[in-house]
């Protein structure tokens, strides 16, 4: 067995090894020597043993079997073993090995040894991997080193006591009054290890502040002297005298005089001196500065103060060097919300940094810009932020797009813009939109009625253009669907009209189809987008059965649900396509809060809407309630799978969308609402409850219930409106009334009143009692008043 | 406090390691795993901050080691990239123009020195002076230096 070489001739061969398995190879060998090392009686070599081994465990192989020997050593009387196995022991021991505790009481005996530098290695051990039982040990040790003559120790017993604080906080008490006492030292070592000391104690015991809050006049005499005393060459810094030092002190003044007026008071002063004497030329200065205005905007201090913290973090966003920018970007945002004003005096050097090459600070830019966004300056930050979007880094590109629609939403000018806006974005970055955003966007482009034309004409061109944005796509689908008809009239005053054919428009809807870059989801919006134009086109209707009609086939179940129920609706219900696919009412928002864009708040309400109507559209029955659940599906742009998640999903910034959408339906409040009884007879009881009522419609439910003690099947409703007032009824829940009052069927029903005539409506009920069917007809004249107007 | 400060080399080899919060072996190993990639990978002209899971990374590049320490929430950055500039500067006044082959040779020292200057993660001595001086007699008491070390260059 060849002896064991020395260290430094092991780290020399190891690193010549020229591949991963020679170095093994050698490490093996290396390390079988060390182990029998170990194992022989005391010999001259012990140390350097270790120390190869603690090179070998560095580059990432095991080395445990020197834990013992890392024990041995500690124990050994002579330094140059202590010292490595000190060291061997803060790095192959923590404190969920067994073997530490065996450190325990040489550490102990070394806390009291005549060497200081013996001391020194047994305070750094415990320091760094005490354990919670060592500590409890060693603490009075520590507690007594604080008070020692020598700083040299007793800046290191400080930090050991910071770390007891932190392993076991019920110690804390016992190091109050040491840690005052220290803070008289001139020492800067010491000073600093106090001020730590005191940092951790205040914020680990609250209750402990009130006691230190007294050294803050002290506190401040010493950081008065740091910054007004001359040059000090054993502590300066970049023309900074102590920068460490004064940082901290800073820290503990933050948390001294947190919600402390008094305490805030004593140090206003200061913090101004500091805040303009600090040389911030280079990063010891700009430290020290950084933490001044974090202190002076988390305590009480006046207002002249603060908008010098705030201006200074201006000027550093101006800095050449990349950090402080960063650094400075990270405050303002943490103060954008209380001291909105000040920063927005920065706004123009913050959006200049969205051009910044650094990808951080370029997203840390976004943030805060989208946070200084108002009323005021929404349309000349908008344009940066539409520039940034299109040159942005891609992984910020989501975040910029929904960001972007938020504020658009909430500050928007005029509608005209807001669409304009959404519709930039769209081209811009469609393939990072959020898939929640488009249902918002629908609900957005059918408000603005009289942009109709101008937004189909724009998406058309958008949508020959580029096939692959999926929610771009969706959208322009969605809108030539739905306004088709202006589409190829080929006029509009906005913007220059195309010219197309509706074989141009099939073609393009077709292509979207057929593409393999379009979703699902992509191409349902085509098939059914092609299925409302043949309501609005004239000459290809053929066409569109031909597509419709091989799309029943098709692999994909959702398109060839929709596909067979179009088809369906051509043959046996073309009587009925008209109404089925008729120009869609607006869709507006429930409530005045809505678009704040407050997530928390709109979630509640929107879940009781929500369930409630997902499960009404849920319920299987006959075809009639398919064919008429197209309605309901094509409300709803996306499948009904997409409109369960809307409410278990987060709230995306620009307010719940799908929440929107199934107001439709009106708010099925779980709240009992004043009803009424239309109808008692054999059993059979109908109520009408008004859900919804606003002056040109609306929307009203009919529960309809059995108190017989048989089931009644084949319970149908029929309704008749008087001429003006168009009515629209949705699939009833089911056409069974079980006995004795077991279930309820509901069917609700919409009445758009546009001419503002008075309501009345027949109801023919139609059903099957005890093997004999009966019918009979009810007038409702008066609709009763709803709960939610 | 400081969670961590690693010494790695542009090749992601391991130079030093101290761990100022009690961590497995397993855990070690991720971590430095994640600080070499993420730090590796960054660009060349980036800020010196990250953000690691709940921790603030900072990290600069002197010559061909990276030194990397990882922050608490409340600390301060740019006193950090201070921190380790001081570091290096009293390797650099130990060894005489520091270079990483003095660090891997030497590495016990390198370990030394930091447990003079940084303890529980906090700075422990604010003055260059008082640092060396305690290495310095901290060796003249250690017998048979020769052997393993070689002798610093004063």
């Amino acid at each position: 067995m060849s002896p064991s070489v020395r260290l430094q001739e092991m780290i020399r061969v190891i690193r010549s090894a020229r591949t991963q398995c020679e170095e093994r190879g050698v490490i093996q060998k290396e390390c079988a020597a060390i182990r029998a090392q170990f194992r022989q009686a005391d010999n001259g070599g012990r140390s350097h043993n270790l120390a190869k081994l603690l090179y070998v465990h560095m580059l990432g192989y095991p080395a445990h079997f020197g834990q013992m020997e890392c024990v041995r050593l500690i124990a050994s009387p002579r330094y140059s073993e202590k010292r490595v196995g000190y060291l061997g022991a803060m790095m192959l021991l923590d404190e969920k090995q067994d073997a530490s505790l065996l450190i325990t009481n040489s550490i102990k005996n070394d806390l009291s040894h005549s060497s200081p530098y013996v001391q020194s290695l047994a305070l750094c051990t415990l320091a760094c991997m005490g354990s919670a039982e060592m500590c409890r040990d060693l603490a009075p040790e520590i507690d007594r080193l604080l008070k020692t003559a020598n700083a040299y120790i007793k800046k290191k017993a400080a930090l050991c006591a910071v770390h007891i604080v932190r392993k076991v906080p019920e110690l804390a008490e016992l190091f109050n009054t040491a840690a005052r006492s220290l803070l008289t030292e001139k020492n800067h070592g010491v000073l600093h290890g106090a001020v730590v000391l005191i940092t951790e104690l205040c914020e680990r015991n609250p209750s402990a502040l009130p006691h230190f809050r007294k050294i803050v006049p002290d506190l401040v005499h010493i950081m008065k002297g740091l910054v007004m005393s001359g040059y000090s060459p054993e502590h300066n810094v970049a023309g900074i005298s102590d920068p460490f030092l004064q940082v901290r002190i800073l820290r503990l003044l933050r948390i001294l005089g947190r919600n402390d007026d008094e305490a805030s008071d004593a140090m206003n002063d200061l913090l101004a001196q500091v805040a303009t004497n600090t040389d911030s030329s280079k990063t010891a200065g700009s430290a020290v500065l950084y933490e001044t205005v974090l202190t002076i905007m988390d305590i009480n201090s006046e207002c002249g103060l603060r908008i010098l913290a705030v201006n200074i973090l201006g000027r550093f966003l101006l800095s050449n060097d990349r950090n402080i920018r960063y650094v400075s970007m990270m405050s303002l945002q943490k103060i954008v919300q209380t001291d909105h004003n000040a920063v927005q005096r920065h706004r123009g050097t913050i959006v200049d940094c969205l051009k910044d090459q650094d990808a951080s600070v370029k997203r840390r830019a976004l943030e805060l810009s989208l946070a200084l966004v108002s009323a005021a300056n929404i349309r000349s930050l908008m344009k940066e932020l539409l520039l940034f979007l299109s040159c942005c880094p891609p992984e910020l590109r989501a975040q910029t797009a929904s960001g972007i629609f938020s504020a658009a939403e909430r500050f928007a000018p005029s509608q005209r813009w807001h669409i304009d806006t959404a519709l930039h974005v769209l081209t811009t970055a469609g393939g990072d939109v959020r898939d929640e955003m488009v249902p918002s966007l629908i609900q957005l482009i059918t408000t603005a009625t009289e942009l109709h034309c101008y937004t189909v004409h724009k998406l058309y061109r958008a949508l020959v253009a580029d096939i692959s944005q999926q929610s771009l796509v969706q959208v322009a689908c969605w809108c030539i669907g739905e306004y088709g008809d202006l589409l190829l009239r080929g006029e509009c005053e906005e913007t220059e009209p195309v010219q197309v054919t509706e074989d141009d428009v099939l073609d393009a809807l077709e292509t979207v189809l057929q593409s393999h870059m379009s979703s699902p989801a992509t191409r349902g919006f085509a098939l059914t987008a092609t299925m409302k134009l043949s309501t609005r086109i004239s000459r290809n209707v053929d066409r569109i059965r031909s597509i419709v009609s091989i799309y029943g086939s098709c692999i994909d179940v959702e398109l060839q649900q929709r596909a067979v129920e179009y088809n369906a609706l051509f043959k046996k219900y073309d009587h009925m396509r008209a109404a089925v696919l008729e120009r869609m009412p607006v869709i507006d928002r429930s409530s005045p809060g809505h678009d704040n864009g407050e997530p928390a708040v709109i979630q509640a309400p929107d879940k009781t809407k929500n369930n409630p109507v997902v499960t009404l559209t849920q319920e299987p029955t006959n075809q009639a309630r398919d064919l008429l659940d197209l309605l309901g599906g094509s409300d709803e742009p996306a499948q009904p799978s997409t409109v369960q998640p809307a409410p278990a999903a987060p709230v995306p910034d620009s307010g719940s969308a799908g929440g929107d959408l199934l107001d439709l339906l009106g708010g099925l409040d779980s709240i009992p609402d004043p009803s009424v009884t239309v109808y008692e007879q054999n059993g059979v009881t109908v109520k009408l409850r008004c859900d919804r009522q606003t002056d040109v419609g609306v929307t009203a439910t009919l529960v309809a219930s059995n108190t017989t003690d048989s089931d009644i099947t084949q319970f149908t409703l029929q309704a008749a409106v008087p001429k003006c007032v168009q009515l629209q009824m949705r699939a009833p829940s089911g056409d069974v009334l079980p006995a004795r009052g077991a279930g309820q069927v509901t069917q609700t029903v919409h009445l758009n009143n546009p001419n503002k005539v008075s309501l009345r409506m027949r109801v023919r009920l139609s059903y099957c009692s005890g093997g004999s069917t009966c019918q009979d007809t009810v007038q409702v004249d008066s609709f009763p008043a709803s709960a939610s107007h | 406090m400081m969670r961590f400060l690693l010494l790695f080399s542009r090749q992601g080899k391991l130079r030093l390691q101290k761990w100022f919060t009690p961590l497995v072996e397993r855990e070690r190993k991720k971590v430095v795993r994640d600080m070499t990639l993420m730090v590796l990978g960054r660009p060349p002209r980036s800020c010196n901050f990250l953000h690691w899971k709940d921790l603030k990374v900072v990290y600069k590049r002197y010559a061909s080691l990276y030194f990397c320490c990882g922050l608490d929430d409340k600390d301060n950055e740019l006193l950090a990239l201070e921190v380790l500039h001081r570091y290096v500067e009293l390797l650099d006044k130990y060894f005489g123009n520091v270079c990483e082959l003095d660090i891997i040779f030497n590495f016990e020292k390198a370990y030394f020195i930091l447990d003079e200057f940084l303890m529980g993660g906090e700075v422990q001595e604010t003055s260059k002076v008082t640092v060396a001086k305690s290495i310095e007699a901290s060796d003249m008491l250690q017998e048979t230096m020769e052997e393993y070390m070689s002798k610093p260059a004063f």
